[in-house]
């Protein structure tokens, strides 16, 4: 039972076919990842998934409703987050503050002027986030200002704020670029973790076969803005196509 | 058709002063990256050069005449000019006359010093700030600078002519074809105008045909490359405060005549000059400087009767009618680039 | 702020340390009128400055050379606490979003005018001018933010100066039907107000019938103190203000517009709106601006446009970064400081300066006088502006944070002993 589909979706950015009839179903409680070269057309998908680019052509469907045409918060509110290459969080405010936030805008929605309201006194979106700070392992870090933290912290800090609020489908867009080997293999673990505990569906964005080969169950090789293969892992290693797009370029 | 050149004649000058200064604005925005408040107050410092220097001319000592004696029959004294004892009366009195264009002389130096000082003492220090502690900095700084002239010149405006040869005005109208007397435009103002012709070429023609001008260009475009490239870009955009410093001083002599030195003339412009470097586009010269002209003919034509009797009020708001315009459907600007200021 | 941790340690440290840690959780207090101790007690030190304000701004006796610095007159004790509101919304937008609006003057200045026309028509009870002066400077607020938070950076900030410039150009000549034009609006007594008119001479604004200008005076020995309907009035509308900005302060609103500031993108991403978080962030900051404007009123009532020009914004903008943007108290410390500047140390003159640097030799009393005249006296904007930019490189918390360090380097001190 696909949760997402994108059917036939192109995208041009002046003479550049940015994303060519694309075609992809993201199972329900799967790890589906995109992998292929640079400019191959991952990060334009990406983006038309949150509403932040508009495809020229085709339909994009998320748990039977059209994600096009909608804003970033109310695609949120359907039930997507998202995690960003560099972390994205709110780093003048601690992280408490930070993980409140999310809690808020599950219950509240995309506006509420609770001007009036103290914080301190909504004990139920407090324990929900302190739950999930322990969840994810900081909850000695809560009166921390997010900005001081390592980029490890600031990425489960991330990814804890995504999943704060429940979503239907985490997309991840190659969230161990940048990171040391210590975090990288972190980042791996929560995520496997967050995948083994909450059954949630993930779509992951990726460079690193390590990270992909690792979570992913199912893989979608773009290339040129067409999907290429889409396989389990398995077959996808030792796909002759794959090799021809993707390690041939490495050879280069 | 008379009237319609009469008012772009009209929108010409203050035009031109609003381009030289969104003109140093944005030199500085462009290369430094700084909003900067306090560029009106170069503009009036320029001014107040013209002053300062008409008050150095015009030193005078004492000098007891024994030819003549007062009404009570005692001998008269009468203020001798400086000037006119070292260089005999009637090149004294040509100093003193020309005393505004020499003061561009003067005031180049002044202001390049002063923006080196403002650059290497203040602004240096904000360049990794955000814009808002920028602009309240040098918001800051402009209070400070209007305050010390103050103290110096007073509050009221100073009269500060221009040389005689320039005063009265031009039958324009006449070399169209007109009736004489349709259309008079006064010399001065013209003069403004080609100054200000000048000056801009001069600044296109710096940063286009010599070496430093490239590599200022090519940091207006992307900073970071040059750095990069091992050229030492601080020393040259301390070089660039100190050139648009001394356009907006230069810019500010010349229009000692036109509107008489005051301590706050230059937040006046100030608030009209961003108003015409965001219309223009943040980051660009030639928008900069189409704008002002373009805001200031607007301006004029605005304030023909024929308009206000159709839409009362509008000479005073239009600039600013305008700005809301253009920043609502073109929101870089006429001619900005993009991902400037966009955050 | 902490900032212990940068490490990259692997997760099972971190468990250890997170399993072993007691869960340090400050827990809610019932408090006082839903506020926590500390903020209320942050609201009582308030409250009693501004009850016994005019004891504590009349120190010194009235016949000590020191009296000039005395502020417990009632207008200026008014102009305090109407800056203070003003100043205090003004930081609910600038302290929280970040978002600079330079022309908020414009916001109290359309209160203003409301609030005079209410009681030219309707009546000259101040609680009427005050309320519509609140809803009209909403509404304008509305319409200035709805068009101006379509930009941000320094765009939002030149589109608000445009707009507040328009207003005045527009309420100095074509609106001068309207706003009186250059001479502004009084209240005459040709006007007819619904209920009750002005009786004799000018009308004056009153509540329920007690004048704004009723003062009660104290004599103890040299020292004289008064007490003014007027500011009393006002003081409890700084209070309210005072109150409902630390309950947004302290709510999830207030968050929210502290996130604006912080990350709009993430915002987008978390599901969330921030225009519209920062545009009730305006309107609520021009609303406060309103009542400031129909305070104005109540108190003296007249308005010019000159309340409405760039200038205007300008001081409100100082005064909120000199108190320290982002906190409680220092937009009022601010407004108040720069109030007293203005009132008090500007009219300082050479010949007092003399008295007191008499004490000093002849020559060296000239040259101290010489070196302080121009920054006092008439000078006083200097002084502001030097302060205001030391304020802006140093201190970027204002006042208020140069207060917390030196309390903090004192505790320290303490603590080494």
């Amino acid at each position: 039972m696909a949760i997402l589909s994108v059917k036939g979706v192109n995208k041009r950015f002046g003479g550049l076919q940015a994303l060519g009839d694309v075609n992809l179903d993201v199972a329900e409680n799967t790890c589906h990842a995109i992998i292929g070269p640079n400019g191959a057309g991952k990060s334009t998908l990406l983006n038309v998934l949150v509403g932040k680019l508009i495809p020229d052509s085709g339909s994009v469907v998320f748990d039977g409703q059209s994600v096009l045409g909608r804003k970033p918060h109310e695609i949120n509110q359907m039930g997507i987050s998202r995690v960003f290459q560099t972390p994205e969080i709110f780093a003048d405010l601690t992280v408490m503050e930070n993980m409140l936030i999310p809690c808020f805008a599950k219950r509240d929605g995309a506006f509420r002027l609770h001007a009036f309201e103290a914080v301190r006194r909504e004990s139920d979106m407090i324990e929900r986030a302190e739950a999930m700070l322990d969840e994810v392992n900081m909850l000695d870090k809560r009166e921390m200002t997010a900005s001081s933290m390592s980029r490890g912290d600031k990425r489960r800090l991330e990814m804890a704020m995504c999943l704060v609020q429940e979503p239907r489908l985490l997309l991840l867009d190659e969230p161990t670029a940048g990171m040391a080997r210590a975090d990288t293999e972190n980042t791996i673990e929560l995520l496997k973790t967050i995948r083994r505990d909450r059954g949630l569906t993930m779509a992951i964005i990726e460079h690193d076969m390590n990270v992909v080969f690792s979570l992913a169950e199912r893989i979608t090789v773009l290339a040129q803005g067409t999907p290429l293969v889409e396989d389990t892992p398995e077959n996808i290693k030792g796909h002759p196509k794959v090799r021809e797009a993707y390690l041939g370029e490495a050879q280069v | 058709m008379d009237q319609i050149i009469v008012q772009i004649l009209n929108g010409l000058d203050k035009g031109s002063a609003y381009a030289l200064i969104a003109l140093g604005l944005t030199l500085i925005f462009g290369t430094l990256g700084v909003v900067n408040f306090a560029h009106g107050a170069l503009f009036m410092l320029g001014s107040f050069c013209a002053v300062i220097l008409s008050r150095i001319l015009s030193a005078s000592h004492k000098v007891v005449d024994p030819d003549r004696t007062d009404f009570l029959g005692n001998p008269l004294e009468v203020d001798v000019f400086y000037v006119q004892d070292w260089f005999g009366e009637a090149a004294g009195a040509a100093i003193m006359e020309w005393a505004v264009p020499l003061a561009i002389l003067f005031s180049i130096p002044v202001m390049i010093g002063v923006g080196f000082a403002m650059e290497r003492g203040l602004i240096k220090h904000f360049y990794k700030r955000p814009h808002a502690d920028q602009i309240l900095v040098t918001f800051g700084l402009a209070i400070v600078l209007q305050e010390i002239i103050k103290y110096f010149f007073g509050a009221n405006p100073i009269q500060t002519p221009a040389p005689d040869a320039f005063r009265g005005s031009l039958d324009f109208g006449v070399f169209l074809g007109y009736d004489p007397l349709t259309i008079m435009y006064p010399y001065w103002r013209l003069v403004y105008f080609f100054f200000s012709a000048l000056i801009i070429a001069g600044v296109f023609a710096f940063l286009q045909f010599t070496t430093f001008g490239m590599v200022v260009r090519a940091g207006m475009a992307d900073r970071e490359t040059v750095g990069l490239l091992g050229i030492d870009i601080d020393k040259r955009f301390t070089f660039m405060f100190g050139l648009a410093a001394a356009v907006a001083g230069v810019a500010g002599v010349m229009y000692a005549p036109i509107v008489a030195p005051n301590y706050h003339m230059g937040m006046d412009f100030l608030v009209l000059s961003f108003v015409v470097v965001v219309v223009g586009g943040m980051g660009s010269l030639p928008g900069a400087v189409a704008a002002g002209f373009l805001l200031g003919i607007l301006e004029s034509f605005a304030s023909m009767p024929t308009v206000v009797d159709v839409l009362p009020g509008i000479n005073q708001i239009i600039i600013y009618l305008v700005a809301i315009v253009i920043l609502l459907t073109r929101p870089r600007g006429l001619m900005g680039r993009k991902g400037v200021m966009e955050d | 702020m902490t900032d212990q941790s940068h490490s990259t340690a692997p997760l099972s440290v971190q468990q250890a340390a997170t399993r072993n840690a007691p869960l340090a959780r400050p827990r809610a207090g019932r408090g006082v009128l839903g506020l926590t101790r500390r903020d209320a007690t942050l609201m009582l030190v308030v409250t009693v400055l501004v009850v016994f304000a005019p004891f504590i701004l009349n120190p010194f006796p009235e016949t000590s050379a020191l009296a000039q610095f005395n502020a417990g007159y009632p207008d200026l004790m008014q102009r305090f606490v109407i800056f203070g509101i003003f100043a205090i919304g003004f930081n609910i937008l600038f302290g929280l979003t970040g978002y600079l609006s330079f022309g908020h003057a414009a916001f109290l200045g359309v209160g203003s005018y409301a609030a005079i026309w209410s009681m030219k028509l309707i009546t000259l009870n101040v609680i009427p001018g005050i309320l519509f002066a609140i809803i009209v400077a909403g509404l304008f607020s509305l319409v200035v933010g709805f068009i101006s938070l379509r930009r941000s950076g320094i765009y939002f900030s030149i589109l608000t100066l445009a707009f507040a410039q328009m207003s005045y150009a527009l309420a100095y000549s074509v609106l001068t039907p309207i706003t009186g034009g250059e001479t502004g609006l009084q209240i005459k007594n040709t006007d007819t107000p619904l209920f009750g008119g002005p009786e004799s001479g000018i009308g004056r604004a009153n509540l329920f019938g007690a004048e704004m200008g009723n003062s009660t005076e104290l004599e103890l020995g040299n020292w004289l103190f008064t007490f003014n309907l007027g500011y009393y009035i006002a003081g409890a509308a700084l209070l309210l203000a005072f109150y409902l900005s630390i309950r947004i302060f302290r709510s999830p609103f207030g968050i929210m517009l502290r996130a604006v500031k912080s990350n709009q993108q993430r915002m987008n991403y978390t599901g969330l709106m921030p225009k519209r978080y920062t545009l009730s962030a305006f309107v609520i900051s021009g609303m406060f601006a309103g009542l400031a404007g129909g305070l104005m009123v109540a108190m003296d009532t007249q308005v010019g446009p000159e309340r409405m020009f760039w200038t205007a914004s300008g001081e409100v903008v100082i005064m909120t970064i000199l108190g320290g943007a982002g906190t409680l108290l220092g937009p009022v410390l601010g407004a108040g400081f720069i109030k007293y500047m203005e009132n008090i140390i500007s009219k300082i003159n050479k010949d007092i300066l003399h008295q007191w640097f008499a004490f000093l030799p002849d020559g060296m009393e000239d040259v101290m006088v010489a070196v302080v005249y121009p920054f006092i006296g008439k000078g006083w904007h200097l002084t502001l502006g030097i302060m205001f930019m030391l304020v802006v490189i140093f201190l970027p918390g204002g006042l208020v944070e140069g207060g917390q360090r030196i309390a903090a380097k004192f505790r320290r001190n303490k603590t080494q002993d």
